[in-house]
């Protein structure tokens, strides 16, 4: 097989996409048996974009993130089980429970937090990006976001940003089709979203986001080049999300079938589970050990999270630098 | 004929009548309809919460939907209000203010006066607002205080059914741009409202229930907490006024001066956050305008300073309810 990955590489590629796989399965089935407050946006099927992309990026890379920021989170290194305790609203969680699915955020890894405001991580990672490169420690920043944010003027004002200051950004498009109940097709005007780079002066990719070794290899090129002052690149990940935009959306916008066809022929963990059987990088017993692992963490982070308290009432008026 | 619907039929049978009414009324905001260019289902959503679903087949061409682009399709409809059209823009949520309020505030609000009186942009900004989805900071604000704040733009916060129809008819009717606040949780709200088609005017309060112990002001869906608290005096024998100005701006000063005249009491309820807010807006007024009549420090209910939390044990503190009205009212009730 042509990659530069070693056994250890794949495992762990392999390990978070099922992390995450497993996270919004698990967030989906409680979801709907009404145990999860808020609006919850799930990552399934869209695993191997963040995994190929932050497999690339330490602990000093950024990240921001979109309100469906769950797995750019695990992919990042968040804790799962801090996750889970945060979905449910609990005082354990990453962000104490205040901010719930659509925030959360662990600074200490470089996850600059998921984003309830459409396109607001583009500003952002340019100021990560800036600070990196005025202090010139080699890193990058890394800015998902969806086809619906990359008709936002924040997003546009960033790349041009990035070029003009010439940051190690990266600008990572997840075009799922949709956003929200509105086809991508209809609401970027060209045909690629990866078009716009040249009109930013960077180039732009294209890469098929159901593919977790093309994602590893065109977000490598692309950290590299920012890593070495080659400055920032448009990545336009094509790809779909499993269920709807929001937990309880009827989805009646797509096509019928069109998700249980796609988990069938190119889901991206059946398409990995092939390729590095089938090359005898790892064997099924390998990858089902891992499933069985991530199995356990999950049901025991819920386990946990309905276990633990409920942020005090004196928790409502810390954290912000005047509160009455 | 009046019949019992919810407030969010009650938004849609007023957009759905003045678009029959008026051809240069039209409709955009991101799935207003839904389902553009996508496979299945055209009109798949009508809104995020369904309030616009329907008018994209009643009224063919006139429900855009947008690109996620708030700053582009807010200052359009701004501009087609220059240019004859009367457009409905729906900003999803309120929160989202910060991606387009150049084109409020500094465009579509100044026209009329910096143009010297020549220019009239009748556009409507409808948008969600507050607390108690558990939707946390960026999705839970109230925010009508920023724009009761700017001159030319008014704003219009409706606590019901009736009031939502009367108000956004009215609204689409008016020459200067409003902003049209619709609450998250009132959408399920079920009331009194009239098939026909009727404009309730800006400016004119509404009193709920009238009474000579303590006056009670409240915004949006704070007015219905603040009915259930003046319920619950009303049992301890204290008696109150409770008004609904309906809108912040121009806000109905004559009712609720003569209240207070009548009351010398006062408890102003917001789910704003306590500084800058309608509480503490009206509290000026009234200290300055009635302060003879006062008996009693006026009582401001509030949410507190702080950001909106997520988890449900936080976002039901953070809101106002009707026991801490009702406390403030037995407070400025028993001051001597
Ligand atoms: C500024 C702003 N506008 C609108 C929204 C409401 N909203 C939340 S997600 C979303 C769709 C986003 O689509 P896309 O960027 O393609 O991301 P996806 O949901 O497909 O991951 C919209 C319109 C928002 N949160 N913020
Ligand atoms: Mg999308």
């Amino acid at each position: 097989m042509t990659t530069t990955l070693n056994r250890e590489d794949l495992l762990r590629a392999y390990r978070t996409m099922r992390t995450i796989r497993e996270f919004e399965e698990r967030v989906h089935t409680d979801f709907a048996s009404g145990e999860i407050p808020g609006f919850v946006h799930l990552y399934a099927g869209e695993e191997a974009s963040a995994t190929g992309v932050c497999m690339h990026l330490e602990r000093k890379d950024y990240i921001a993130s979109t309100h469906r920021g769950h797995g750019h989170c695990i992919a990042k290194g968040v804790d799962p089980v801090g996750m889970m305790a945060e979905i449910w609203g609990k005082a354990t969680g990453t962000c104490k429970g205040k901010g719930g699915s659509m925030h959360i955020a662990d600074l200490s890894v470089g996850m600059l937090g998921a984003n309830g405001i459409v396109g607001g991580g583009g500003p952002l990672i340019c100021g990560t990006a800036l600070a990196g490169k005025l202090k010139a420690d080699q890193s990058v920043g890394v800015c998902f976001f969806g086809d619906g944010a990359s008709n936002q003027g924040t997003i546009f004002e960033a790349m041009n940003l990035a070029t003009v200051w010439n940051l190690p950004a990266i600008f990572v498009a997840e075009n799922n089709g949709y956003a929200e109940a509105t086809a991508s097709n209809f609401s970027v005007a060209c045909d690629n979203i990866a078009d716009r780079a040249s009109a930013f002066g960077m180039p732009g990719v294209i890469v098929d986001g159901f593919d977790f070794f093309a994602v590893h290899e065109a977000a490598g090129e692309a950290i590299e080049r920012a890593r070495n002052g080659g400055g920032p690149t448009l990545l336009e990940v094509k790809l779909s999300r499993y269920f709807g935009h929001f937990e309880g959306d009827q989805q009646t916008y797509r096509a019928p079938g069109e998700v249980q066809k796609l988990r069938e022929t190119r889901d991206c963990l059946l398409q990995f589970r092939r390729r590095v059987t089938a090359s005898g990088d790892l064997t099924h017993d390998q990858l089902d050990a891992i499933d069985a692992d991530i199995k356990a963490l999950i049901d025991d982070s819920v386990v946990r999270a309905k276990a633990d308290p409920k942020p005090a009432a004196a928790d409502l008026m810390t954290d912000v630098y005047v509160s009455y | 004929m009046a019949r019992k619907i919810t407030y969010q039929q009650a938004i849609n049978e007023a957009l759905d009548q003045e678009m029959s009414r008026d051809p240069t009324v039209i409709v955009m905001g991101e799935d207003n309809a839904g389902g553009a260019g996508a496979p299945g289902e055209d009109d798949a959503w009508g809104g995020v919460l369904g309030v616009t679903k329907g008018l994209y087949h009643k009224h063919p061409g006139r429900v855009l939907d947008t690109p996620i682009s708030e700053s582009g399709f807010i200052g359009a409809a701004v501009g087609a209000a220059c240019n004859g059209l009367r457009p409905v823009a729906e900003l999803m949520f309120v929160d989202f203010l910060g991606v387009c309020l150049d084109q409020i505030f500094n465009q579509a609000a100044k026209f009329r006066y910096m143009f010297g009186g020549k220019a009239k942009t009748p556009v409507v900004i409808r948008t969600m607002y507050g607390a108690g989805f558990r939707a946390a900071a960026q999705h839970s604000q109230c925010l009508y205080n920023i724009f009761t704040h700017i001159p030319g733009l008014k704003v219009v916060v409706p606590s019901n059914p009736y009031d939502a129809k009367g108000l956004l008819i009215q609204s689409i009717r008016d020459n200067d741009p409003v902003i049209f606040m619709e609450h998250k949780v009132l959408y399920t709200m079920q009331g009194e409202v009239p098939e026909e088609s009727y404009a309730i005017p800006f400016g004119e309060a509404n009193v709920l229930r009238e009474g000579h112990d303590v006056t009670v002001v409240a915004i949006g869906r704070m007015v219905n907490f603040a009915s259930e608290a003046a319920a619950a005096a009303q049992k301890k024998g204290v008696h109150c006024e409770v008004i609904d100005p309906r809108t912040t701006s121009p806000l109905d000063e004559d009712t609720l001066l003569e209240s207070v005249e009548k009351t010398g009491r006062l408890v102003v309820v917001d789910e704003s956050h306590p500084r800058c807010s309608m509480a503490s807006d009206i509290a000026g007024l009234v200290a300055q305008k009635a302060f003879g009549a006062l008996k009693a420090p006026i009582e401001q209910v509030t949410a507190p300073h702080v950001p909106v939390p997520f988890s449900d044990a936080l976002e039901d503190l953070y809101v106002p309810g009707a026991a801490r009205i009702e406390a403030a009212i037995m407070k400025v009730r028993e001051y001597r």
